[in-house]
């Protein structure tokens, strides 16, 4: 859902990211710019942590196209947070395969661990998780991936998952 | 021990540079093609070769490519399918990450084949690594002359871009993909027209799966008609399958096409047999989407012949006995598995990825989801199966894409197989909650025909 008050908070594009949008652009044929809107998002997101209403606007006025249009896409696809979320957000597949070999109790465990329900970020701003529709890596699950790279960690364990988070914090402080 | 086509090189160290790649005879079908061969030649060995499309639907590729519009002076588009996401497959990402010049090979013979000068290579936004490695591997291939102007001093020209989705299942659909590409909501399109006559910004377009391009190499370095020997019937060539699940040892396997499902299970040279000395309950042979069969009906068939791992085999029987090749997605269950909570699983995952345009896709999954759900969790009614089955129905065949069949399969596979398990949750709803219902009879041999019949 998009909110109003998001759109208090302004958002300025580095010229580094606006000539990656612009290599981006440079890949479709004249006047089909809008081709760029969902790898532009993904570079949003990855710069900001999410794509809030101010982004999504200038994202709009980059590919001269309306701002319904950049909030349309962004809400439709799974992958755009239309609201903060933790530094790191721990994405879980939930689907059949994984839940085979026990990704249910690994996002139990990630729940009991992190001390926030699913979509809730920590008080240190650090973590939120969710679970994921198939992440197509079937054979070794369960899995998660943590954007903005999508680094991918399989086969999970209880013990593999306190690593990672430990590893995670500790990265963070320094 | 199945030749391979694709695979043969997979360990090698260092594959996945141009140049290990290369010398192991890699970028050989390119020269040979752009050099020896016109777009139509090639076109006619994919035909020959008999290859159906890998991405589940299995239309023939020949077949669509010729049936691509070539107006004068209109752009034609290749765009490969890379958005992998149907539930038990996993073998685009296992290939585009460790044979990545592979897919780069397949695509520029595949443009030439089409007279696609812009390609596009759409891989679903959560491969994000795998977007990395084929940009790297573009770049290679370019820098030695094999995309870009003039490819190989032939007066061809190729520019080759990786288009990352954002995470929706339904742009594995091509039309919802081409929307998606032209950056807009994966809503798929009616069609006709089809996009062989009006695809991406309304040029004539094929779309194809990753391993599809992938097998153009193979056939155009060996002939059509080779890649026609492996294989059994009109199931011709390898298949990559993705294994997973309760197996001992899951993975991505190439067979020849024809190989026996339960020497696929079983055999140490695949998967091993079920994981920690369980038996197996049932399987899902070809992606979420496909009819789950318990182990009697996926081992053999209604006629009690081994069911082989080929497109007409895995269909015998129809949906009243059978199930389908689709993605080559294998799940296997092991007896501890709960029917219904893998059926609710399928239907959440249908529910969310639905895209909203059609009614009753939109609407009948998630009351699917809903009901089942009940199910699961011990509120559910004896008539809660009939129900099922009559949303069921009235999504199959009413929908603007195959989302809603591949939503309304997987539950009334269920209920149509495993009717006891789904009843013994609503008779024993308190115990269904803290223990599964077991292997029961689901790998008891089938009954002989002539008892039915009699």
């Amino acid at each position: 859902m998009l909110r109003v008050e998001d759109a208090q908070v302004p958002v300025d594009f580095s010229p580094e990211l606006i000539s990656k949008f612009d290599d981006i652009v440079s890949r479709y044929p004249k006047g089909k710019q809008k081709s760029g809107l969902l790898p532009i998002l993904h570079l949003v997101q990855a710069e900001f942590g999410w794509t809030s209403v101010p982004a999504m606007d200038k994202v709009a006025a980059y590919l001269e196209i309306l701002p319904i249009e950049v909030y349309e896409v962004a809400s439709f696809y799974s992958m755009y947070f239309l609201r903060p979320q933790g530094k790191y957000v721990l994405e879980v597949c939930r689907t059949s395969g994984c839940c085979l070999v026990g990704a249910e109790k690994i996002m139990d465990h990630i729940e009991a661990k992190l001390g926030v329900k699913e979509g809730e970020v920590t008080a240190d701003g650090l973590f939120s998780w969710r679970g994921v529709e198939c992440l197509a890596a079937c054979g070794f699950g369960p899995v998660l991936q943590i954007g903005p790279e999508y680094t991918f960690y399989e086969n999970l364990t209880n013990d593999s998952v306190d690593k990672l988070i430990g590893d995670l914090r500790s990265g963070a402080k320094n | 021990m199945g030749r391979k086509l694709l695979l043969e090189h997979i360990n090698v160290p260092g594959i996945n540079t141009f140049d290990v790649y290369r010398s192991k005879g890699g970028y050989a079908s390119v020269e040979k093609a752009i050099k020896t061969m016109s777009p139509d030649d090639v076109v006619e060995e994919v035909k020959k070769s008999g290859l159906r499309g890998r991405g589940g639907a299995g239309f023939p590729t020949g077949m669509k490519w010729s049936f691509l519009a070539k107006p004068e002076g209109v752009a034609r588009y290749l765009v490969c399918n890379a958005d992998e996401s149907e539930p038990g497959t996993f073998k685009d990402r296992y290939l585009m990450t460790y044979i990545p010049h592979l897919l780069i090979e397949g695509m520029i013979v595949s443009s030439f084949a089409l007279g696609a000068n812009t390609s596009f290579i759409y891989v679903r936004g959560e491969m994000m690594p795998q977007i990395r490695i084929l940009e790297r591997a573009i770049a290679e291939a370019k820098a030695k002359g094999f995309l870009g102007k003039n490819i190989l001093g032939s007066g061809y020209d190729l520019e080759l871009y990786v288009q990352p989705g954002g995470g929706a299942y339904i742009c594995g659909e091509e039309t919802a993909l081409l929307e998606s590409l032209e950056g807009k909501r994966g809503n798929p399109r009616i069609k006709p027209p089809f996009p062989a006559i009006a695809g991406l910004y309304g040029c004539p377009t094929v779309v194809n799966n990753v391993e599809s391009i992938a097998a153009v190499v193979p056939i155009i370095n060996d002939g059509g008609d080779e890649y026609a020997k492996l294989g059994i019937g009109r199931s011709t060539g390898t298949k990559l399958i993705s294994a997973g699940g309760n197996l001992k040892k899951p993975g991505v396997y190439e067979i020849d096409l024809g190989l026996p499902v339960e020497e696929f299970i079983y055999s140490d040279e695949y998967c091993g047999g079920i994981a920690n000395g369980k038996r197996l309950k049932a399987v899902v042979a070809g992606g979420s989407s496909v009819p789950i069969l318990p182990t009697n009906l996926i081992l053999k068939t209604i006629n009690n012949e081994p069911r082989l791992m080929s497109y007409e085999s895995l269909a015998d029987g129809g949906f009243v006995s059978g199930t389908m090749m689709g993605s080559g997605g294998f799940i296997a269950y092991d007896e501890d598995a709960c029917i219904v909570r893998n059926t609710w699983n399928f239907a959440r995952f249908y529910h969310h990825e639905s895209c909203g345009q059609c009614s009753p896709c939109r609407e009948g999954t998630g009351w699917m989801e809903k009901v089942l759900h009940r199910l699961e969790y011990g509120h559910g009614k004896s008539s809660d199966m009939d129900l099922l089955i009559d949303v069921s129905k009235k999504i199959e065949g009413n929908t603007i894409c195959p989302l809603g069949d591949a939503a309304a399969w997987p539950v009334a596979s269920a209920i149509r197989h495993f009717r006891d398990e789904f009843e013994w949750h609503v008779t024993n709803a308190s115990e269904a909650v803290s223990r599964n219902y077991g292997l029961a009879h689901y790998a008891d041999p089938l009954p002989k025909l002539e008892s039915v019949a009699g």
